[in-house]
C-alpha cells in the first residue's frame, strides 16, 4: 500500500465514519432498522454538488445537504409511526423514492464539481498539500461529529433517546415521548449520512446517482467492526469505534486492491475484502473464545 | 483490547509489507500503464482488452516490458475513488478510466500523472477537461458519443439528393435531445437541415413518421429508446412512401433499417491505445484533442434499400462490414 493509497483509505474511511455514526444511532440507539442510507448519501451528494454548480456558496450547500437528510430520515420516521409501515419497509420505501428525488435535483445522472470552489478551497493557501488537506478536513469532521454525537446521547433528552432503543415501553412509562425521540434520532442519523454524501462529492469532484450502491453494507460492517476491535465501554469510545471501524474497512478494501501479487484478480475485490474484514472480527475474539471453551469444558459443559 | 491491538498492529504490518513489494516491482525499467473501470461489463472489458492490445501490438508486451495493471471498482463509485489513489500513488506513466465516474475518480486524485480516458460520453459536461479541441492539463481521451457528422456523411454519400433529415426522437429522453441538439449543429455546414418528428410513446411513433411524408427525404433515427422499440413503424412508412430510413445502431439493420454506421468498444480501446502509446513517446495530454470514435463498421440491408427506392452503391457497398440481403 503506497502513501496516497493509504491516506485515501484514511480519508474515504473517516468519510464513511459518518455513515457509521449515523447506522450507529438507528440501529444501536434507536434499534431502528434503517435503510434510508443507501438514499440519504447519495442525496447529501447531489444537493451539495447541484447547488455549489449553481453557485451557492460551498458551506452554505453543505447546511443544505444536511438539512435534506434529516428530511429524509423525518419521512422514514413518518411512514413508521404515523402509518404504521414496518420500519425496514418503511425505509427502503423512502430509499427508492430517493432514487428518482436525486435524479430530479441533479437534472442528470452525474454532477461534477472538480473545477468548482469545494469547502476544500478554504485550505488552499495553507501551503499544504491536496492529499494532507483531505484526511485532515475529514477527520476535523469526523472527530467533531463523534464529540457531538456522545455529548447528546449523555444529555437528558439523549439518554431518553436511548431508552426507546432499548425498550420503548418503559421510556413511555417514565414519560418519554418516543415518537418525537425516533423523528429526532432518525433526523440526525440521515443528516449525518447526508454531510458524508455531501463530503465524499467535494473530495472526489462528483455527484452520482449510483454512489448509495451498498451504503448501508459499509455502514453497519464499520458499526461492528468497531465494536468487536475497540469495545463499547462507554458512548464516546462507542461512538468513536464506529469511526475507526469504517477506518479498518477501508483499508481492508485498500488492502484487498494490492493483493494481486497472491494471484488474485480484480474481479475478486469484494471477496478479499469480506475475508479481511472476517479476519480482522475473528483474531481478537479468537483468544477469549479459546479460553471460554476451555473452561467450560473443565466443568462438563458444552461450549455455549 | 490488547489483542484487539495486535490484530490492528497485524493488520499495518501486512499493508505496510505489501509497500515493499510494490516497490520493488517498479523499480524495473517497465512502462508502467494501469487501467481502471467502474464494472464488469462486456463493452467496458472488450475497451481495456482493445488497449492492452494496442500496446502490445507495437511492442509492449505485458509481463516483458509493459506493467499492466487493470482494477475494477465492481459497480461502486466509492471504490472507484479508493482506486483512483492507490494508482496515483503507484506513480504509472498513464493512467486509463474507463466510465464516466471512474476518470472522475482519477482526475480529482492527480493533477501530474497523464490521464488518457476512454468510453466517457460527454467529457465536457463531466468536467473532465474544459475544452475537447484544446484540453490543457494532464487529461485527454476518447468520447464514445454517436458518431453524427459521420452518420450525416452517410446519409449524403448514399443519398445525396437528400436535404431534408426526419429526426424521429423522443422529447423525454435526455439523451436524444443532446443528440437533436448535436444534429442540427452539425447539420448546418453540410447543407442538410433537419426536421423533428416528436414521440412521446412506441405508440406514437407511427403518427410521428407519418408526419415526416413529404416534408424530409430521409428519416435518421437516434439512438432513441422509445423510436428504436418501435423501429418496424418508421420502416413501413419508408418503404410505403420511398423516404431511406437511416438508423445510429447497427442492430437494426436486421430489422429493417437501410444502412447504419456504428462501433465496437474494443475499436474505441484501440484507438485509446493510440493516445496512450503517444503519450508514451512524450506528448502532453493537453496538447492531444480528445478524440471521437474513429473507426466505424458500416451495417447495410440491401432489400431493405430496394424497398425504399434506393440503390446503394458499389463503392458504399465494398466498405460494409455486414451487408443484409
Amino acid at each position: 500500500m503506497n502513501l496516497v493509497a493509504f491516506l485515501g483509505a484514511i480519508e474515504i474511511g473517516l468519510v464513511f465514519g459518518l455513515v457509521g455514526l449515523g447506522v450507529f444511532l438507528s440501529f444501536r440507539v434507536l434499534d431502528f432498522p434503517d435503510l434510508t442510507v443507501d438514499g440519504s448519501f447519495p442525496l447529501g451528494a447531489a444537493l451539495s454538488a447541484s447547488l455549489i454548480v449553481s453557485g451557492w456558496d460551498p458551506y452554505t450547500a453543505t447546511g443544505a445537504a444536511i438539512i435534506g437528510g434529516c428530511f429524509a430520515g423525518l419521512v422514514t420516521a413518518f411512514l413508521n409511526i404515523r402509518f404504521g409501515i414496518l420500519h425496514l419497509l418503511a425505509s427502503i420505501l423512502t430509499m427508492i423514492a430517493l432514487y428518482s428525488i436525486n435524479l430530479r435535483i441533479m437534472g442528470r445522472p452525474n454532477v461534477a464539481i472538480i473545477s468548482e470552489p469545494t469547502i476544500l478551497s478554504s485550505f488552499d493557501g495553507l501551503g499544504l498539500a491536496m492529499l494532507y488537506v483531505k484526511p485532515i478536513v475529514a477527520g476535523i469532521v469526523a472527530i467533531a461529529a463523534i464529540l457531538l454525537v456522545a455529548r447528546f446521547l449523555a444529555s437528558e433528552y439523549g439518554l431518553a433517546m436511548r431508552a426507546t432503543g432499548v425498550n420503548p415501553r418503559m421510556a413511555r412509562a417514565q414519560g418519554v415521548d418516543t415518537r418525537h425521540t425516533t423523528y429526532l434520532g432518525m433526523a440526525l442519523s440521515n443528516g449525518l449520512v447526508a454531510l458524508a454524501g455531501a463530503l465524499f462529492a467535494q473530495m472526489n469532484g462528483f455527484a452520482d446517482v449510483t454512489l448509495g450502491t451498498g451504503t448501508i453494507v459499509v455502514g453497519l460492517a464499520a458499526v461492528i467492526v468497531g465494536e468487536a476491535l475497540f469495545g463499547t465501554r462507554s458512548v464516546l469510545v462507542w461512538a468513536a469505534a464506529c469511526v475507526a471501524g469504517s477506518v479498518v474497512y477501508r483499508l481492508a478494501v485498500a488492502l484487498a486492491l494490492n493483493s494481486d501479487f497472491l494471484g488474485l484478480q480484480a474481479s475478486d475485490l469484494n471477496l478479499v475484502t469480506a475475508i479481511l474484514v472476517t479476519v480482522a472480527l475473528v483474531l481478537p475474539g479468537a483468544r477469549s473464545n479459546l479460553k471460554s471453551m476451555f473452561a467450560s469444558a473443565r466443568w462438563g459443559r458444552a461450549p455455549s | 483490547m490488547v489483542s484487539s491491538l495486535r490484530a490492528i498492529m497485524g493488520c499495518a504490518a501486512l499493508a505496510f509489507g505489501s509497500t515493499g513489494l510494490v516497490v520493488s516491482a517498479a523499480a524495473q525499467e517497465k512502462v508502467f500503464v494501469a487501467v481502471t473501470a467502474i464494472v464488469e461489463h462486456p463493452a467496458l472489458d472488450a475497451a481495456r482488452d482493445g488497449v492492452r492490445d494496442e500496446l502490445k501490438a507495437n511492442g509492449y508486451e505485458p509481463g516483458k516490458n509493459l506493467r499492466f495493471e487493470y482494477e475494477s471498482a465492481q459497480g461502486n463509485p466509492t471504490t472507484a475513488a479508493q482506486i483512483a489513489r492507490k494508482l496515483v500513488g503507484e506513480g504509472p506513466n498513464v493512467i486509463v478510466p474507463i466510465s464516466t465516474p471512474s476518470a472522475q475518480a482519477v482526475v480529482a486524485a492527480t493533477k501530474d500523472i497523464p490521464v488518457i480516458f476512454t468510453a466517457v460520453t460527454d467529457p465536457v459536461g463531466a468536467k473532465l477537461v474544459t475544452d475537447a479541441k484544446k484540453p490543457g492539463g494532464n487529461v485527454s481521451g476518447v468520447s464514445d458519443l454517436s458518431p453524427i457528422r459521420k452518420h450525416l456523411e452517410l446519409i449524403q454519400q448514399i443519398t445525396p439528393n437528400a436535404k431534408r433529415i426526419g429526426v424521429p426522437h423522443n422529447p423525454g429522453e435526455a439523451n436524444s435531445l443532446s443528440l437533436l441538439k448535436l444534429l442540427k449543429q452539425e447539420a448546418g455546414p453540410l447543407g442538410l437541415q433537419i426536421v423533428e418528428a416528436p414521440a412521446t410513446r412506441s405508440s406514437d411513433v407511427l403518427s410521428a413518421a407519418q408526419s415526416l411524408i413529404g416534408k424530409a427525404d430521409a428519416i435518421y433515427i437516434p439512438t432513441d429508446n422509445t423510436i428504436v422499440s418501435a423501429l418496424e413503424a418508421v420502416v413501413r412508412v419508408g418503404t410505403e412512401n420511398k423516404i431511406p430510413v437511416y438508423a445510429a445502431d447497427t442492430d437494426s439493420v436486421p430489422r429493417g433499417a437501410m444502412a447504419a454506421l456504428g462501433f465496437n468498444y474494443y475499436d474505441v480501446g484501440r484507438q485509446t491505445g493510440k493516445m496512450v502509446l503517444r503519450v508514451l513517446k512524450g506528448e502532453k495530454p493537453g496538447d492531444i484533442p480528445v478524440e471521437g470514435v474513429e473507426i466505424t463498421e458500416l451495417h447495410l440491408n440491401v432489400s431493405a434499400a430496394e424497398k425504399m427506392g434506393v440503390t446503394i452503391p458499389e463503392a458504399v457497398l465494398a466498405t460494409a462490414k455486414n451487408v443484409v440481403k
